[in-house]
């Protein structure tokens, strides 16, 4: 019986490997071909316009004769780096947001209600406010993206806090005289860790997703710059010709994109806090 | 200096010896729980109005039953808990942090929850300060378990890294509750050795809880029953 739970739980474990290199493998290969493709295949060629789906242009082309698989994987990069970026400064904000929580009951409470007043927000009319009052573009987009992704994790986070505040061996290193800041940073760190990593991958489809979204509504990124949302939105023009292939291919690309992060992000925890994983 | 302000000086070990003199000789004690009532939420009164004094390089036994709240007494006494009624004082100064080793270190009765498990044994050992190979040698602790987890050793070994972590922030008062509980009787004895010989070279003051009276008879100058001065009966001192 004993023998039987451990098999399984270590063939479990195997798979969430097996996931995770796969996730790994695949944006990798994205990322490489994308730096491999050079400027030759991004530019306009007006005797190719308009070409459907091929073996030569395995997304076809735009109205410039633009290859469409080009444009879609400089897109794709472009979306990364932004997820990367507001991911990571959103995780961070989340953080020190936590540990002020931590510090005191006053402290506390403010978080709580700064939480509580940008979830009762939606995200998106949040993040076209920031990303439209700090100029828009790239700069608007990430910092809007960080501004409005942490209040979920900071919530967990604190929650987290909360409970090992009242652990014993935090009120003894009070009492050897440690500082809060030297708990924080050796007791309440490193406790933080797991949380933080699936945190921060979980962010990441998040922020894609929003970018994207903001971007075809014309609040994000300029139109010179091939990302998704660009795409997506000059594409809708040309829809009604039947140029489906103009919309669909990068779209599709885009959810697979999401949908292995969210595959990423799942591993990541059920390796890293199978208990809370399995709720 | 404000009557309410108890700093850290208090460690230096030469202020000490001079307070037990002076004091001596006014016959007064040095640590004192006075009138300390206690009870948890709005549970039955634990004690009422207890009074306890341990003098720097004296050894008191504290005896009860299980459950009878002497764990409750001496986190008060280390500050953990604090009273209803009462107070704590070392000269007749309330007890006060200030980022600063407390006074009156307590070694827990159980060790595994009063050591961070994402810490190995010598994060532990070093939170309470330095430590010396000595000390190291004299609690029978080995070199090696400094670099393994927590949950890689046993009770009684995690029990002596309490301790030294505790002396490691050279306190003025140490209780023990039920700190050899766990271990053999020759490890005990050479435990209550070392402790009984840093009491007599840091002068400092030792409140040892457990319902081994035999232990306790053995390791303390005065013994103290628990059911007694619980309930305002103990002469304050
Ligand atoms: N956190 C708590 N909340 C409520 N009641 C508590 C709490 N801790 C202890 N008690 C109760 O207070 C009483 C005294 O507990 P305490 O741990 O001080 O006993 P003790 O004398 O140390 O016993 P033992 O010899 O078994 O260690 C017990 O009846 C216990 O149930
Ligand atoms: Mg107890």
């Amino acid at each position: 019986m004993n023998n039987k739970v451990r098999k399984r739980k270590y063939s479990l474990r195997q798979r969430t490997i097996a996931k995770i290199v796969i996730a790994l493998v695949l944006l990798l290969i994205m990322v490489v071909s994308s730096l491999l493709i050079g400027p030759d295949r991004l530019g306009v060629n007006l005797d190719l316009r308009n070409q459907s789906p091929s073996l030569d242009f395995l997304f076809g082309t735009d109205w410039l004769g633009r290859d469409m698989l080009a444009r879609t994987l400089k897109g794709l990069v472009l979306s990364l780096g932004v997820g990367v970026l507001a991911a990571f400064a959103s995780t961070c904000i989340a953080l020190l947001l936590s540990l002020v929580a931590a510090w005191s009951s006053w402290t506390d409470r403010l978080v709580s209600w700064l939480i509580d007043l940008f979830l009762s927000v939606p995200h998106l009319v949040t993040l076209i406010l920031i990303s439209f009052t700090v100029g828009g573009g790239f700069k608007g987009v990430v910092i809007g993206l960080s501004l409005t992704h942490w209040p979920s994790l900071t919530r967990v986070l604190r929650a987290e806090l909360l409970q090992i505040k009242q652990a014993e061996y935090i009120q003894v290193s009070k009492r050897l005289g440690k500082t809060r800041g030297w708990i924080a940073r050796h007791h309440y760190l490193p406790h933080l860790m797991p949380q933080l990593l699936i945190g921060f991958t979980l962010l990441f489809p998040h922020a894609i997703l929003h970018e994207a979204a903001v971007t075809f509504l014309g609040f994000g990124l300029s139109a010179e710059q091939p990302a998704i949302g660009v795409i997506l939105s000059e594409s809708m023009n040309y829809l009604t010709t039947g140029m489906w292939w103009l919309a669909f291919f990068p779209g599709l690309s885009l959810v697979c994109m999401v949908a292995l992060f969210d595959l990423l992000g799942q591993s990541v925890r059920k390796m890293i806090d199978p208990y809370h994983a399995m709720k | 200096m404000s009557e309410f302000m108890f700093h850290s000086n208090l460690n230096n070990q030469n202020n000490l010896i001079k307070n037990k003199l002076q004091l001596k000789s006014r016959g007064e004690t040095v640590l004192q729980a006075r009138e300390i009532s206690y009870r948890y939420g709005t549970g039955s009164w634990i004690m009422e109005d207890v009074n306890l004094g341990v003098k720097p390089g004296e050894v008191v036994g504290l005896t009860g039953k299980s459950g009878a709240g002497k764990t409750t007494l001496a986190k008060i006494i280390a500050g953990y808990l604090k009273p209803n009624h009462g107070r704590v004082t070392i000269d007749g100064y309330l007890l006060q942090e200030k980022n600063a080793p407390h006074p009156v270190q307590l070694v827990w009765q159980h060790p595994e929850k009063v050591i961070n498990p994402r810490w190995r044994m010598e994060k532990t050992l070093l939170e309470g300060g330095t430590y010396t190979d000595e000390l190291l040698q004299d609690l029978e602790i080995k070199k090696d378990w400094l670099r393994r987890w927590p949950s890689e050793l046993s009770g009684g070994e995690l029990q002596r890294i309490c301790l030294a972590r505790a002396l490691g922030a050279s306190p003025g008062y140490l209780i023990a509750d039920e700190m050899t509980t766990m271990l053999d009787a020759i490890t005990q004895a050479q435990i209550w050795h070392t402790v009984l010989h840093m009491v007599e070279k840091k002068n400092i003051g030792v409140l040892a809880i457990s319902h081994d009276n035999a232990l306790l008879n053995r390791v303390s100058d005065r013994m103290v029953d628990f059911s007694m001065i619980r309930d305002k009966y103990e002469t304050k001192k």
